[in-house]
């Protein structure tokens, strides 16, 4: 049934006048200016994305609305699958590690490490890695961490009508991204974590550079925090909207600073410590209500948090080998392999072959950017992954989108949206 | 933010996942929401805002102090050095091409963007690339090729990144366009000589 004005071609070929079957206004209406009576409305069908600012080109969502209100919603995600899954069991388990960059591409090195960890606990090696380069992978992990929550929350701030705030964060992410370029040498496609370790020490200034870099954004937060915390546009945007129970987060499976908005402190650096999480002093910042400005918040604090850690990282790192001494699981040093026939040979076996991981499987979890990401892996034996799986919290996260916005307003979707922080090429992999 | 935040302990569950030994508590800090008068009726946090704007402002004025504006075509930003950019061929002392066409690159491509052509040199010891192509359209810029390298011969620190083209042939590198941004290398290697290893510990250990 449509409901409406006649199209231009109704009108042209007179076929408006024979439309019967439209619903007309009540008789009289507008007559007796009645305006509590009800207008005939009827629910609209309206596509949100792919292509929408806000839905990243990555999802769609089917809105059905009545008026401002959502009636019904339905989330389609997929727009970005690219096979990560079956990709990776054609690559060595060192092959994995650029694809890993692009999952969550907001902290790639943040996956970088998950897959690396995974890979070890399948090897049984996790206790053996040395502690410098579990330092460093604190190090780097934090660093993007507090660049996937710059993101999020400068984009969604900007989704808002904040656009200044969204400017001084990304200029934040730059700084932060430039000193990674100096580590990893590149920008975003780190592919810097090995099985074993890392795959290059830290630079000579590294420690220097970050503290610096910590206190600039420590200045630009407390500038963005002045502009928007209290500023009651932004507020009344994100105050009470999307309202999610502790019960029903944990039921759907939350996790990440999402979980922790609603009152849960789940985080896995501390309630399942890996790496060296244990030996830092840091706080888990936690919601009281689970809405978007919680949500806002907990990010805002967890950045303040991963600050102090890399602090304390930065006075701790011991010096000594940043990978493993084992030919079999991380490459010999080039002038081993320039120069002695042991050295050469371990190199190209581990080429050509891989790191060959006992048959077994292995699920092994860490802290991500958006929650728990998670690396499930199954191993035949060989250099390659028999069945590799991502937990992805973004895609948990997403199945709850509906349940949030039904209801709300059409302008509700959007601070909900960027507050989930769905990233496609981590959701859809 | 952080002004009305309240401590408590909360008790975490027990099994690490693997590690050292943990703590008992989790330190658990509930953020704030400050929610005063002044913000409701609006204009005093707006001019709150506008002075951090003009602040910024000012400064910038004045100073740049907050300004990172790059004036990109009359400025540029140095690449640091361990940046990978475009692929180089490193020439040995002769000027020959230092690669002696293992396979280990294009073995280790995860984009399969490297051909290899091998021949033989006359030499009876060694082979030398024909055909050594990068398809720099492909390639992913992840380095593996650099890590796998075993004679230094490809390396990825031009410092320049892939230009645009205007066909899609233009991208793929050959050898004489590789070994024309390739420099003589310094990596000692052989084993030959009675100090070797005393030079070889000067010799570039990490290819990030």
């Amino acid at each position: 049934m449509v409901f409406g004005m006649p199209t231009p071609d109704e009108i042209v070929s007179g076929a408006a006048r024979e439309l019967r079957s439209r619903p007309q206004f009540p008789p009289g209406f507008g007559e007796d200016a009645d305006d509590d009576a009800p207008l005939p409305t009827e629910p609209m069908t309206i596509n949100m994305g792919p292509s929408h600012p806000a839905m990243h080109g990555t999802v769609r969502i089917i809105l059905t609305v009545d008026g401002e209100t959502v009636k019904e919603a339905d989330v389609q995600v997929g727009y970005l699958h690219r096979c990560f899954e079956k990709e990776a069991e054609y690559a060595t388990y060192t092959q994995v590690f650029p694809y890993t960059d692009r999952l969550n591409y907001v902290s790639p090195l943040l996956n970088n490490v998950g897959f690396a960890m995974a890979a070890e606990k399948l090897l049984g090696i996790s206790d053996k890695i040395p502690e410098r380069a579990q330092y460093i992978r604190v190090l780097i992990g934090e660093i993007s961490r507090i660049t996937d929550h710059l993101t999020c929350v400068g984009a969604s701030g900007m989704e808002v009508g904040a656009f200044t705030p969204f400017l001084w964060m990304i200029k934040c992410r730059e700084w932060l991204w430039e000193l990674l370029e100096e580590l990893t040498g590149a920008r975003l496609t780190h592919s810097y974590v090995r099985i074993g370790g890392v795959a290059a020490d830290l630079t000579d200034n590294f420690a220097q550079r970050l503290r610096d870099v910590l206190a600039k954004c420590r200045e630009a937060m407390v500038d963005v925090e002045k502009l928007i915390v209290k500023n009651r546009i932004f507020r009344d945007r994100m105050d009470g909207v999307a309202v999610i129970s502790a019960e029903e987060a944990v039921a759907y499976g939350w996790t990440g600073p999402c979980l922790r908005s609603t009152g849960v402190p789940y985080d896995v650096r501390k309630d399942h410590p890996y790496l060296v999480y244990d030996r830092f002093d840091f706080d888990v910042p936690v919601g009281s209500t689970g809405d978007n400005y919680d949500r806002f918040a907990v990010r805002m604090e967890e950045m303040r948090q991963s600050m102090r850690i890399l602090e304390q990282a930065l006075d701790q790192i011991p010096a000594g080998p940043f990978k493993l001494d084992d030919p079999r699981i991380s490459l010999p040093p080039k002038s081993q392999v320039y120069n002695t026939i042991e050295g050469m040979i371990g190199h190209f076996k581990q080429i050509v072959d891989g790191v060959k991981i006992p048959p077994g499987e292995a699920y092994s979890y860490t802290e991500g950017g958006n929650g728990e990401l998670g690396f499930y892996l199954v191993s035949d034996g060989t250099g390659r992954p028999y069945r590799c799986h991502v937990r992805a919290p973004c895609f948990i996260l997403m199945q709850s989108v509906p349940k949030l916005i039904i209801g709300a307003g059409v302008a509700d979707i959007i601070p909900t949206f960027g507050m989930i922080n769905m990233i496609g090429g981590e959701c859809d992999r | 933010m952080a002004a009305s935040h309240a401590e408590k302990t909360h008790a975490a569950p027990a099994a690490p996942q693997g590690g050292g030994p943990r703590k008992g508590t989790v330190a658990v800090r509930v953020v704030g929401r400050p929610d005063s008068l002044e913000q409701r009726i609006y204009l005093p946090e707006v001019v709150k805002g506008l002075g951090v704007t003009a602040k910024h402002f000012f400064a910038n004025l004045f100073s740049r102090k907050y300004t990172v504006t790059v004036e990109y075509p009359e400025q540029k930003v140095k690449y640091p050095p361990r940046n990978r950019g475009l692929h180089r061929l490193m020439h040995r002392e002769d000027g020959e091409v230092r690669c002696v066409a293992c396979m280990l690159c294009p073995t280790v491509c995860p984009a399969h963007c490297i051909t290899i052509v091998p021949e033989e040199t006359g030499n009876g010891n060694e082979k030398r690339p024909k055909v050594f192509e990068i398809d720099e359209l492909r390639c992913v810029v992840c380095g593996l090729c650099v890590e796998a390298c075993p004679c230094d011969a490809i390396r990825m620190d031009t410092g320049e990144h892939a230009t645009a083209v205007d066909f899609r042939a233009d991208a793929i590198l050959g050898k004489l366009d590789l070994l024309k941004r390739g420099a003589a290398s310094t990596a000692v290697q052989g084993g030959v000589g009675g100090d070797w290893r005393a030079k070889a510990d000067k010799t570039r250990d990490e290819t990030p």
